[in-house]
């Protein structure tokens, strides 16, 4: 690696025919060269791999697996490569969690690195104390940083050990995991592709590719049943479906599987169980709108989930049964806010996952500027039952005028945590007696998060309102991806807003001011004093009317929820767990 | 721009409210922009309305309400929809926009310490009152002054990426990106590098872009990077360097140049380049010539001598404006008398206007009485003009390269724009950005590469190979347009029964070209839509050059892809000034707009005009006339603003010429490298410092309008021309060159319906324009062409291989040209601070391979030896040379290129073969430095 030599001004100004006054030229063009065994190591990564643009995340994790992190000389290598600038590299590896550049000159992490949740089922479990702990038990040859939610908030604390995530973690175990160092493997689904054939599944994929169903039955189906958005918008399939069908093709298909709203599991619960029935739903969908390509992108967070699907999408693929598209599957790279269905579309081109303005709707410009159906993954598991067992065996669920059936993720205090069906319009105290065995022992419910991060902070009064998309609106929150967390007496609604704020700042993605820079001066306004509680209403407005997407704009809910809900804790000094 | 609302109808038109008023957007139109037109002034800082900016949407600071929905919108990229209500001046709309610049204000620099006062992020918190912001301010970060042009101020940056879309939508350079994310989010120059250090060209583009101070011309602030200074002045003007013709703004105190921002122009919308923005201080260089000199009695002419352009009291002496003009003109007199009008010759200039250029070869023709008058071009693209005249009947371009914007294949040849033309090379880039198909042929492989749908990195000389080959695969394969070639061509016949011999796979081991990428190349330029062709002095500085743009001409004649917008021809014209100097008849065998001077009819008229009798045989050319010197026919010589003892080939003979030249009247800015041969030295202008017109590469006449104060004595060189031309005889009147412009024109059918009103009113026209109120026409060619019958005419190339091949003892191939930094012979640039912080001497690139090859490290002197000559250099590691090439730059006088280059001549065009000699490569013993 040539060091880029540096310019000196002289301040004498003007040429004397003497041969540049005994400067030096530069010993190579402008800039960084490429060394050539760099670029050696980086063809041998690559293969025979395409070099195209939008498969640069895919690449950088390839060299980052290999050697732990992201050199300089292996960017401008890579970059060549790929023909592309140096800055456009450099600004996607920088802008993902778990890619680690290295500078010229830098210290590269250690081998190992051990990620602590630090989000707030997590934080309520012990995340801080094991923060504190490790780094002293484990030694200076591993790393020990702070990650956001991880997708497994019901068996919290979660530490990841390298890819591999580490439940109910204790500082030994964690010892015991570092020195057996393992890889992720391929978790097993617990319905088997056999399994799952044999039970029926895609017999009706089959009926529609052989011509026994209509594109428009399917599209019936899914709009009698209800089914809506369970990615957190709650947008009505049947009528997304149409939307897209309606533009002109080629259409594409984008999956969201980037579950990382703070308290949400249920995705990966799913996955894990009954992989095919979600793989079946997506290949229905996208015969639906005809989607050539369809793009799978799954967190970074789920390494066993995604070598597990790569072998499970063979299987389909090997069985006949995606003779109409083709599946991508693309891993993240560490990013909330790709969980923004714009914004991971961003990230499948191979960019910073930055969300896109609206209008145009991913469903008019999505992927590659097609028109493009983005489904999550939840939504895309219940297709088929809908359509085989009738739109109104999903009706027939509901409480309280609601209908359907809804996953909730359910963590914090209460006995038995995890994925709960339930149906739509239980309320938090249904859910906490009825289905989540009630309060753990010494913990009076005290307050609650209907909806993950973003959908603010209510309290045990507000206990009894049905659960659905659009009745806890009114309250100045949302039930968003049904991610409960339930908190008691023993937590200060100050230290939850305060981690909640923290998740969105390292989370923003810097695009907006009032996100980027609201976020970082609520969060030091936050943590220090009294809370200027004027400022931060007026700061909680501006962030909501005027930031671009759904992370800014819900980002001070949680705040101005516990400012309107907790008087009281907000009045007392800020403590933790 | 106001226009009247009641005039937009029809279905395009959209009508909603704003502020309760009813309004009407044109389809397309954003918000912002029907408040602005509406005398409604809403914030912005990410947004900037001038061309090439895509609204991006991101500071926020332009918030509105829009009933209905659930959040506000930014004006700057959301249109609006029939039947909305928009509120731009609500309490709402404004809460936000006032704590985003709350924010903002609350992580700035103080007010009073901030970089620039003026920016307009302050000059929209003054308008809305806020100074101080009630939040916690963040950790601040250093400044960046490692680039000897920019200062980089990160402390005020606001994140807003316009300079990122600077740099990477607008002028494409790809330099600039944003890191990190959330509030670590940081602007970036490549991996986060000093400024300095990175792979910026310094365009400049993103200082004009900045909303706030984070980015400026170092010229502008202290060393706390706090500005302090203010122009006082502002002129409208053209960019002095090279063919693209970039219109600029300069700004200007105490009658200093103090920076320089673009200018939307119809060939660069804004942009400049380094040379442009930052390389504009020559004309403030202490060694500006500020008195007439005449040579010192007795003091010899030696070639090669070198003189110190800071003290030249050497060789000459003081003089006034009277005796050096009467010395200059009467030793032309002398000359004339003894030995004729052949004994004369004059080298005008590409650098001086179109009048200047008109004055100067009229000087020459009826004052001298002699054709022996040429430039530049002929160094540059003299074979191009002539292929272009016998093929298509005009040497100026069929389209302009604004024009890639409707094509979807561009072929770039032998050109290296991103350095010699790099404004234009933005609309390159950006086309290839969009998805047109640009196909780079050059045996180096520079920027435009990386940009390349597919790069062919042809052997050095062996165009006329490739492109026989690609027209073999289009004739073969019937690609042709057969209805165009019927229709608007001739000699197709013998032409298509030519390239038959010319297979790919004959051609693949010549060319070095796979015959699978010369099919593949071929039938996607035969059958494009809109195809186009850039080519520069790798095809014409040949001894094949004619017939390399011979090929070119039948590629776009055979496949019709010429005279439709996003088609035609275009050779890249180098000096800001070179098709106008052309065009007003700087050239030996050409009066005006290219009327054969051997015509009788049309000297005759000539000769009424100018009223005295011409020459009826055409002159000689450049490399001739220094030929001529040595036969001693030539001994008195007028040289305005050229510098042949640097830019001919080879120097040895060059040199050796003008120093046995008996009377050389010089006529330059800095006491060049002829002047040192010089036995008068007349003190002329810099561009800023005269009215007149230019005519860029792509046919537009532009003003150039004086900024400064002429230095010293020194004077207009229209003004010395005429004072000579009075001297010699001549009944001259002209005042100002506006007076030169008519008469000019007069005999220039291109330049009808241009008057120099027009183009001092339009700033640019394009020519040929069917009316003064018209616009000039960007395409021309679109019924035929300016030759008998309409016809354009095809014309077979044979292979020729280069005069001087590699062999035993001189084994590498040598090709020169130019950098970025310098222009021509580097007389401006190197006295530019800027370009000559960035390229301070001379280098050699070679490959990495040679570098093992010889032995050394990159950077270690080298010496560059042909059968001409021999100089040392530094070597520079270059992945973009082939093992077997040293380029090297021409500009450098303390190892000047054109020592080792061979005067070989293209038999048509007469051009030399500056682009290929064989050339021996030794490593230089290490000394110790001096100290």
């Amino acid at each position: 690696m040539n060091a880029p030599n540096t310019l000196t001004l002289s301040k004498t100004s003007g040429f004397d025919g003497s041969g540049g006054r005994g400067r030096k030229a530069r010993r190579t063009p402008k800039g960084r060269q490429v060394d050539t065994q760099a670029l050696e190591e980086i063809r041998g990564l690559l293969t025979d791999r395409p070099r195209r643009r939008d498969l640069l995340i895919e690449h950088l994790h390839l060299i980052q697996d290999k050697y732990g992190h992201l050199s300089a000389a292996h960017l401008t290598a890579l970059a060549s490569e790929m023909k592309m600038a140096l800055a456009e590299v450099y600004e996607v590896a920088t802008f993902y969690a778990h890619f680690d550049v290295v500078k010229e000159g830098e210290t590269p992490p250690p081998a190992i690195t051990v990620r602590v949740c630090d989000s707030l089922s997590c934080a309520m479990a012990g995340a801080e104390k094991l923060l504190a702990d490790l780094p002293g038990q484990l030694g200076k040859d591993v790393r020990v940083i702070r990650a956001p939610c991880m997708g497994a908030c019901d068996v919290a604390p979660v530490v990841a050990v390298g890819h591999v995530q580490m439940f109910k973690a204790d500082t030994g175990a964690i010892v015991n995991a570092v020195k057996a160092y393992e890889h992720a493997y391929a978790a097993q689904p617990i319905t088997s592709f056999d399994v799952y054939r044999k039970d029926g599944g895609y017999a009706l994929l089959k009926s529609c590719l052989d011509g026994a169903r209509t594109r428009d039955d399917m599209i019936k189906a899914v709009d009698d049943s209800g089914l809506r958005g369970l990615g957190g918008a709650g947008f009505p399939t049947g009528r997304k479906w149409t939307f897209v069908r309606a533009e002109k093709g080629p259409r594409l298909m984008a999956v969201n599987g980037d579950e990382g709203e703070p308290g949400t599991f249920k995705d990966r619960y799913y996955l894990g169980l009954d992989p095919h029935r979600f793989i079946e739903g997506m290949l229905l969908a996208a015969w639906v709108v005809e989607a050539k390509q369809i793009y799978f992108y799954l967190r970074d967070e789920y390494p066993e989930l995604r070598l597990m699907l790569l072998d499970e999408i063979a299987k389909v693929e090997a069985a006949g049964l995606s003779p109409h598209t083709t599946i991508n599957l693309r891993r993240g790279a560490g990013a909330y806010i790709c969980g923004e269905e714009s914004a991971m579309i961003e990230s499948i081109e191979g960019k910073r996952g930055l969300p896109r303005h609206r209008p145009p709707y991913v469903a008019q410009v999505g992927v590659f500027g097609r028109p493009t159906l983005v489904q999550n993954i939840e939504t895309l598991y219940w297709v088929r039952d809908i359509v085989e067992k009738g739109a109104s065996w999903f009706t027939s669920h509901g409480r309280r005028e609601r209908k359907g059936l809804r996953s909730f993720s359910v963590s914090g205090r209460v006995k038995s945590p995890g994925v709960k069906l339930a149906p739509a319009g239980v309320t938090i105290r249904e859910l906490i007696e009825e289905f989540s065995g009630g309060m753990q022992d010494g913990h009076t419910l005290k307050g609650f998060l209907p909806g993950g991060a973003s959908g603010g902070v209510l309290p045990e009064s507000l206990a009894d309102i049905p659960l659905d998309f659009g009745t806890l609106e009114p309250h100045g929150s949302f039930v968003g991806s049904h991610a409960v967390v339930i908190l008691s007496d023993r937590d200060d609604m100050k230290a939850v807003a305060l981690n909640l704020m923290k998740f969105f700042e390292d989370e923003s993605c810097g695009q907006c001011t009032p996100c980027r820079v609201g976020t970082e001066k609520a969060v030091k306004l936050m943590e220090h004093g009294p809370w200027n509680e004027a400022l931060l209403n007026e700061l909680s407005t501006a962030m909501r009317d005027a930031s671009i997407c759904g992370l800014g704009q819900a980002a001070p809910n949680p705040l101005q929820s516990v400012m309107k809900h907790f008087p009281d804790d907000v009045k007392k000094p800020l403590k933790g767990w | 721009m106001t226009e009247n609302p009641k005039h937009l109808h029809g279905e395009n038109c959209i009508n909603f409210t704003l502020d309760g008023r009813e309004v009407h957007a044109h389809e397309g139109e954003t918000i912002w922009q029907v408040a602005k037109r509406e005398g409604i002034d809403i914030p912005h800082l990410c947004y900037s309305p001038e061309p090439g900016y895509r609204a991006d949407g991101n500071c926020r600071a332009c918030m509105v309400e829009i009933e209905g929905e659930r959040v506000l919108a930014a004006s700057c990229i959301r249109k609006p929809a029939n039947g909305m209500k928009v509120n731009a001046s609500n309490h709402r709309a404004k809460t936000a926009r006032d704590m985003v610049f709350e924010l903002l204000v609350s992580d700035q620099p103080k007010r009073e310490t901030s970089h620039d006062p003026i920016s307009k992020f302050w000059t929209w918190a003054d308008k809305m009152g806020i100074e101080t912001g009630r939040f916690p301010e963040r950790e601040k970060v250093g400044a960046d002054r490692s680039h000897p042009a920019m200062a980089v101020n990160l402390d005020a940056c606001i994140q807003c990426n316009l300079c990122v879309r600077a740099c990477r939508e607008v002028q494409v350079n790809d330099v600039i990106g944003m890191a990190g994310r959330g509030y670590h989010e940081k602007i970036v120059f490549d991996f986060d590098d000093p400024m300095g250090n990175s792979t910026c060209v310094a365009c400049g583009e993103c200082v004009q872009a900045c909303p706030t101070g984070a980015l400026m011309p170092s010229s502008l602030v202290n060393a706390e990077n706090v500005r302090t200074e203010y122009p006082d002045k502002q002129v409208n003007s053209v960019c002095p360097y090279c063919g693209v013709g970039c219109q600029l703004t300069y700004n200007i105190k105490d009658d200093k140049l103090l920076y320089v921002d673009g200018k939307n122009g119809p060939a660069n919308e804004n942009r400049l380049c380094v040379k442009g923005r930052f390389g504009f201080d020559y004309v403030h260089n202490p060694q500006r010539i500020l008195k007439p000199m005449i040579r010192k009695e007795g003091v010899p002419k030696t070639p090669h001598e070198f003189i110190d352009p800071a003290n030249p009291w050497t060789h000459f002496r003081e003089a006034t404006w009277d005796e050096a003009l009467d010395k200059a003109a009467q030793g032309f007199l002398k000359i004339r008398e003894e030995q004729g009008p052949k004994g004369l010759a004059g080298f005008g200039s590409a650098k001086c206007s179109n009048e200047e250029a008109y004055l100067f070869q009229k000087l020459v023709r009826t004052g001298f009485g002699t054709n022996n008058v040429d430039h530049c071009t002929r160094l540059c693209h003299a074979s191009s003009v002539a292929a272009l005249l016998e093929g298509v009947g005009s040497a100026a371009v069929s389209a302009t390269f604004n024009e890639v914007k409707n094509s979807d294949v561009i072929v770039v040849i032998g050109a290296n724009p991103t350095e010699n033309h790099p404004v234009a090379a933005t609309f390159f880039k950006q086309a290839a950005k969009r998805g047109a198909k640009l196909v780079v042929m050059d045996p180096r492989g520079h920027a435009l590469k990386r940009h390349a749908w597919r790069m062919m990195q042809f052997k050095n000389g062996t165009d006329v190979a490739m492109l026989n080959a690609m027209l073999n695969v289009i004739v073969e394969e019937n690609l042709y347009d057969k209805q165009y070639v019927q229709t608007y061509t001739e000699g197709f016949p013998a032409f298509a029964e030519h390239v038959k011999q010319f297979t790919p796979e004959e051609m693949e081991p010549i060319c070095g070209i796979e015959a699978d990428t010369l099919r593949e190349v071929a039938r996607t330029f035969a059958r494009a839509e809109n195809a186009i062709i850039f080519w520069g002095m790798g095809v014409s500085q040949h001894t094949h050059g004619t017939d390399n743009a011979r090929c070119l001409i039948a590629l776009s004649l055979i496949t019709g892809q010429i005279g439709r917008p996003g088609t035609g021809l275009h050779p890249l014209r180098g000096q800001n000034n070179v098709q106008g100097a052309s065009d007003a008849g700087l050239i030996p065998m050409f009066l005006p707009d290219y009327k054969s001077i051997e015509n009788p009819e049309i000297r005759g008229a000539a000769e009424q005009k100018w009223g005295v009798q011409l020459d009826p045989k055409r002159g000689l050319t450049v490399v001739e006339i220094m030929d001529a010197i040595h036969a001693d026919t030539i001994k008195g010589m007028y040289i305005m603003g050229e510098n042949p003892a640097m830019s001919d080939p080879d120097l040895n003979h060059a040199r050796e010429a003008l120093a046995h030249l008996d009377h050389l009247v010089v006529q330059d800015i800095f006491l060049t490298e002829t002047a040192v041969y010089a036995d008068v030295v007349l003190p002329s202008s810099a561009w800023p410092e005269k009215d007149g017109t230019v005519t860029n590469t792509n046919r537009q006449v532009q003003m150039g309008r004086k900024a400064l104060p002429l230095p010293g004595e020194a004077k207009e060189d229209w003004w010395i021309t005429i004072e000579l031309a009075k001297r010699m005889g001549l009944n001259w009147t002209y005042t100002h060159p506006r007076d030169v412009y008519p008469e000019m024109a007069s005999m220039m059918p291109a330049l009808d319906n241009i008057s120099w009103e027009r183009v001092e009113r339009e700033d640019a026209v394009t020519y040929p324009s069917d009316a003064p109120d018209k616009p000039g026409r960007d395409v021309v060619f679109d019924q035929g062409f300016p030759r008998p019958g309409g016809f354009g005419k095809l014309v077979a190339a044979k292979l020729t291989p280069p005069d001087e091949t590699p062999d035993h003892e001189y084994p590498f191939i040598l090709t020169t040209g130019r950098q970025l930094e310098h222009w021509h012979t580097g007389s401006m640039t190197r006295r530019a601070t800027v370009l000559d912080a960035i390229e301070p001497t001379a280098i050699a690139a070679v490959s990495r391979g040679t570098i093992a090859q010889l032995g050394i490290l990159p950077g270690d002197m080298i010496r560059v030896s042909t059968r001409r000559g021999s100089v040392e250099l530094s070597s520079r590691q270059d992945d973009a040379i082939p093992d077997g090439v040293v380029f090297i730059p021409f500009a450098y006088v303390e190892a000047a290129a054109n020592l080792l280059t061979n005067p070989a001549l293209d038999p048509f065009g007469k051009i030399p073969e500056f682009k290929y000699c064989a050339a021996k490569l030794e490593a230089m013993p290490v000394r110790e430095a001096a100290e």
